[in-house]
């Protein structure tokens, strides 16, 4: 089937998790004897790494820009249309979210979100994916003919192929727009995006304090991973909203999630339990979160971080 | 303001999930559903301040059976004016969000909101599928909405910080958290609710596009590794040795 992958970019670039999308469409495209195209818009300046991933084609509509879905969602169309797209993949993430179930109700194509799979090929096309906040998984049949995939950022591994993808200018109609932008605000902090973070520091209320946090954006900065919280902390302002990961915060899924001083109520885990790995340290050796996890420190933060700080700062040190 | 909130029910954010049927449908045995959160603490909140603000009139609408009737009869009870129940049991998202477009598309509403998802399925598909049906602009993960006259101000997560747009009227905009502030429905509210509209419409019978083969639990954790507080040199090993992820 021919492949169809959407790229979102910001700030001059495609985000890391269109990587892995370009190489789960390629992988689909080569399995069923298909093409694989790729469109993505605005200035990308890594396009050329972007192009190692599999795909044969890029469609770049350089002069487009991402406020509003509609106009996007009109690029995925004619992009589909002009690829003879069978299949159409984009990232879990913000934009994808968004402009995918707008270009499946327009085309009629049956959608899966938050896939975390490949789809089964042989007989009917069968995606895994996430439901129930992470508690459970189901598997969804598309019927149509054309089908619309989100793939939930670190599902599959990426893989780079010997050829690159032609690139080509694209520029279709895509109407007036109906959503104008005012202002953009760009968070602080060192731009690790928790959502495609291989490696994740959390903490909860065990911290006690706001002024607490430093320990663990000092063991975050040591391993090169995303700060995230729980609830009950975002709640009361000690961390911003964008880090609280849960039910009703963000769910991810890093390699590895270590998670300070909060109990794993079944609300924070649903958000955290597609990690592959999860570490608890907690001063209750009842704390649910324990049942888990992988590995586990019961122990005081305030003693147990600092030496974990050491710790990874020795490992690093010994290998570099 | 004409507002419709598109309104969803979903089990108790602490049930235990479990499936029947050889894991072909959801055990819906000893749970607890709710008004989906999204729905209820954001889009329907902030519909609701609007119409205090500029006047008009909210209607819920939920595409299911006669069980969504509670959870319609809670919105009401938190201060929508009435409610429309599209009678229908829903298979795919694409079902749900035609059922509404079709009921939405001659009625002249200015604001059609929903939840950014369901914390059931969490497709997010509902509020662009409706868009799409309905040819309105569409306008996800609102945190913050005011209107003015045919505009509405939207503040918007994206990644790595977040946009202020400016969107013309009629659209439909999906909320996410902050937009407003959870209700507690009071005692004149739950009375009021008894009799205030419930129309019942018959289902537009939409294509399904999907459906749902099984369901899967995920695989029970292995029992914890637990390491010596005095020895955290052990923990990093192991992650450095044993699970290869730092």
């Amino acid at each position: 089937m021919n492949v169809l992958v959407f790229a979102d970019s910001d700030n001059g670039k495609v985000a890391k998790a269109a990587y892995e999308a370009a190489s789960y469409g390629a992988n689909i495209a080569t399995k069923s004897g298909g093409k694989a195209t790729l469109v993505t818009y605005g200035q990308v300046d890594n396009l050329n790494e972007l192009a190692q991933y599999g795909i044969s084609d890029i469609l770049h509509a350089e002069s487009v820009d991402h406020v509003d879905p509609m106009q996007l969602a009109a690029l995925v169309d004619a992009a589909a249309q002009s690829t003879g797209a069978d299949l159409l993949i984009f990232s879990h993430d913000y934009t994808g979210k968004t402009i995918a179930p707008v270009v499946s109700a327009r085309m009629k194509a049956g959608m899966v979100t938050g896939a975390i799979d490949y789809p089964a090929l042989d007989g009917d096309f069968v995606v895994k994916t996430n439901v129930f906040s992470g508690k459970a998984f189901a598997h969804v049949k598309i019927n149509t003919d054309k089908k619309v995939i989100t793939l939930l950022p670190n599902s599959v591994s990426k893989s780079k192929s010997e050829a690159n993808a032609n690139v080509t200018a694209f520029a279709p109609d895509l109407g007036n727009a109906s959503v104008s932008i005012k202002e953009t605000k760009i968070k602080g902090g060192d731009g690790i995006n928790l959502t495609e973070a291989e490696l994740v520091v959390s903490a909860g209320r065990g911290l006690k304090a706001p002024e607490n946090w430093g320990m663990i954006e000092d063991l975050a900065h040591e391993l090169g991973a995303a700060t995230a919280c729980s609830r009950p902390v975002a709640d009361v302002g000690w961390r911003p909203h964008h880090e609280h990961v849960g039910q009703t915060g963000i769910a991810i899924r890093p390699d590895l999630y270590i998670a300070v001083g909060i109990s794993g109520a079944i609300q924070h885990l649903a958000g955290v339990n597609g990690s592959k790995v999860i570490v608890v340290i907690n001063t209750d050796p009842e704390a649910p979160f324990f049942k888990a996890a992988d590995y586990g420190i019961v122990g005081d933060a305030f003693d147990v971080v600092p030496k974990l700080v050491a710790a990874v700062k020795e490992l690093k040190a010994s290998q570099s | 303001m004409n507002i419709l909130v598109c309104i969803s029910k979903a089990p108790d954010t602490t049930s235990k999930i479990t499936f029947k049927e050889s894991n072909t449908s959801f055990n819906e045995d000893g749970v607890q559903f709710i008004v989906n959160p999204y729905d209820e603490w954001y889009a329907l909140v902030r519909a609701l301040e609007l119409k205090e603000t500029q006047g008009g009139k909210v209607t819920i609408i939920s595409v299911g059976g006669a069980d969504y009737e509670p959870i319609m009869r809670k919105a009401l009870a938190i201060g929508a004016d009435e409610a429309v129940r599209v009678d229908a049991q829903p298979l795919d998202a694409f079902q749900v969000a035609s059922e509404i477009a079709a009921y939405a598309a001659d009625k002249g509403f200015d604001l059609v909101m929903a939840g950014k998802e369901t914390i059931d399925y969490n497709g997010a598909q509902v509020g662009g599928m409706v868009a799409a049906l309905m040819h309105l602009p569409y306008v996800s993960n609102a945190t913050k909405m005011d209107v003015a006259g045919s505009e509405a101000t939207v503040e918007r997560d994206k990644q790595g910080g977040t946009e202020v747009l400016s969107v013309s009227l009629p659209a439909v905009i999906s909320a996410a958290k902050g937009m407003a502030e959870q209700r507690i429905p009071n005692m004149r509210g739950i009375m009021a609710a008894r009799s205030k509209p419930l129309q019942v419409i018959p289902s537009s019978a939409p294509a399904q596009l999907t459906e749902t083969v099984r369901y899967e639990l995920p695989p029970e954790k292995g029992s914890v590794k637990l390491i010596d507080p005095e020895n955290v040199n052990e923990l990093v090993n192991l992650l450095h040795n044993e699970a290869k992820v730092i």
